[in-house]
């Protein structure tokens, strides 16, 4: 099976998921049957991909649906109905792609819920694949989807959603970084490019360009053996330009727009940092005015807690301690940031504590490694 | 999600309600206790938070490093330290509240009498992935 190949059935599913819906199945039956047609592409497509790929999995999905629904012991009255397999219509060629995002991120999902079964029914894939990248048993995550298909079982399929909902969902998808052997951030691109194709919107758009923006600059946040490498720090040369300048044009032409939102003012804020060819060109007052909007629309605290930092690099150190005292110490990487500031502000003895504070209670082991070397490059500064 | 580690204690946790050594038990009551236990662990996989459990032999030995070219120096199992882990749940849940009611689901298992242990279990977060989007 070529990379090719796999992305293609990938991207074919929930297409193909839709066709099945449109012809009666019930959701949560046409999902089970496109994985197993997908499984049965994965051992016949190597010997040569069929002419319509698209029609060959329809037709496969279909038999293995009619096989399984053959083999219940209790036949129910539609079966009748589907035994005689429907003409191809108009309702082949429906795109129902958009239903199922909608369908997958269904408010009555738990976020998790709602991760797994956007991944396996929108995303193609295998439920193996996506224990891997959650670090879970497999038998846990196929439990997790079959409960989340049963929570969305009466949903109607052709509602219209919220494109909010959805885009919650592959937010977190991206922001889950790099484990196992699919690229989570990848793919929550991939679906996020499928979902604005499809929902015109200026938030959709922001979080594209958020995503393209922060991957663009993915093979510098990391040395060799799994360092974090903050952004100040980073070679700038390692960063993908194409990826930036795509991401700064989406994000350009969704402001032009002028229906501000959270993913828009995240990826403004993303391509000015983007836009500096050097960390000391950073224009940090107008990132803090992005801060200010992000503040306006959120209300959240660590958005506060990352513009009391902005504030110290715009206005100086004691602006940003200034800042910092209105936000709830009790915040993840609040010590770190406040460590930052003390540094910035000469106070060293009180940076080198902090900053031990902050690596004790960092919440994932490249931060807490990160926050020990500058526990210690601070301690060594303190006593020469 | 965030996975959780549930510690049990042979030793070193604070002396549950229902305090018993469970090699006074019937046998009807340590099958019970086992039951309970493997009740538990099946519901999460059915919820899909169940991630993995072991058991742990309270016999342990020390070992360390004793120069190149020596064999390493072995000592122990030492009565006086503090602590004894007997075992581990990891759980993969939505929520610190959901961690938080699971643990003490746990600690409700029947002991002697067929009543509620009220053991003290060690609840702790394991270290995530770092957070594609930090600035």
């Amino acid at each position: 099976m070529t990379g090719a190949d796999e992305l293609l059935l990938r991207e074919l599913t929930p297409a193909v998921i839709g066709v099945l819906v449109r012809r009666g199945v019930d959701f949560a039956t046409a999902e089970d049957a496109v994985q197993e047609a997908l499984l049965q592409a994965a051992l016949s497509w190597p010997d040569g991909r069929p002419a319509d790929p698209r029609g060959w999995l329809v037709t496969v999905a279909w038999r293995k649906f009619l096989d399984a629904h053959r083999s219940e012991v209790s036949r129910r009255a539609r079966e009748q109905r589907v035994e005689d397999e429907p003409p191809p219509g108009p309702a082949e060629t429906v795109d129902d792609t958009l239903a199922l995002f909608f369908l997958c991120a269904h408010p009555s999902l738990t976020p998790a819920s709602a991760v797994a079964l956007t991944l396996r029914a929108v995303g193609g894939l295998t439920t193996r694949q996506i224990a891997a990248a959650y670090l879970v048993p497999e038998a846990t995550m196929a439990q997790r989807i079959s409960r989340a298909k049963r929570t969305v079982a009466d949903v109607r399929f052709d509602r219209p959603g919220d494109p909010a909902t959805v885009r919650r969902v592959l937010y977190l998808v991206f922001n889950e970084g790099y484990t196992g052997d699919v690229d989570l951030a990848a793919e929550a691109i991939r679906l996020t490019r499928e979902l604005a194709g499809r929902a015109r919107d200026e938030e959709t758009a922001g979080l594209l360009a958020l995503m393209l923006l922060h991957h663009a600059r993915r093979p510098a946040r990391t040395r060799g053996d799994g360092i974090l490498v903050p952004l100040p720090e980073q070679d700038r040369s390692r960063w993908d330009t194409a990826l930036i300048a795509e991401g700064v044009g989406i994000l350009q032409a969704a402001l032009a727009r002028d229906r501000l939102g959270e993913f828009q003012a995240q990826a403004a804020i993303a391509a000015l940092h983007a836009d500096a060819p050097r960390a000391e060109e950073t224009d940090w007052p107008q990132i803090v005015g992005w801060y200010d909007e992000l503040l306006r629309i959120t209300g959240s605290p660590v958005v506060a807690l990352n513009r009391a930092v902005a504030v110290g690099e715009a206005d100086g150190a004691a602006a940003g301690l200034a800042a910092l005292s209105d936000v709830d110490p009790g915040l993840p990487r609040y010590a770190a940031a406040s460590a930052h500031l003390h540094e910035k502000a000469g106070d060293l003895a009180a940076a080198a504590r902090l900053y031990a504070d902050a690596a004790r209670s960092a919440p994932t082991v490249p931060e807490r490694r990160h926050l020990t070397g500058q526990a210690a490059r601070v301690g060594q500064a303190l006593r020469t | 999600m965030a996975k959780y580690l549930l510690l049990k204690h042979y030793r070193g946790a604070p002396k549950g309600v229902n305090d018993v050594p469970m090699d006074q038990w019937t046998p009807q009551e340590v099958e019970d206790h086992i039951r309970y236990m493997n009740d538990f662990a099946a519901r999460l996989e059915g919820t899909g938070e169940y991630v993995d459990g072991q058991a742990l032999s309270p016999e342990g030995t020390f070992v360390r490093f004793d120069g190149e070219g020596r064999p390493p120096v072995t000592d122990g199992p030492f009565a006086e330290t503090k602590d004894l882990i007997a075992g581990w749940m990891i759980i993969d849940v939505e929520s610190y509240d959901r961690a938080l009611a699971l643990a003490g689901e746990l600690s409700a298992a029947p002991g002697a009498g067929g009543e509620p242990i009220h053991e003290w279990l060690e609840l702790r977060p394991l270290m995530g992935t770092p957070p594609t989007v930090t600035e």
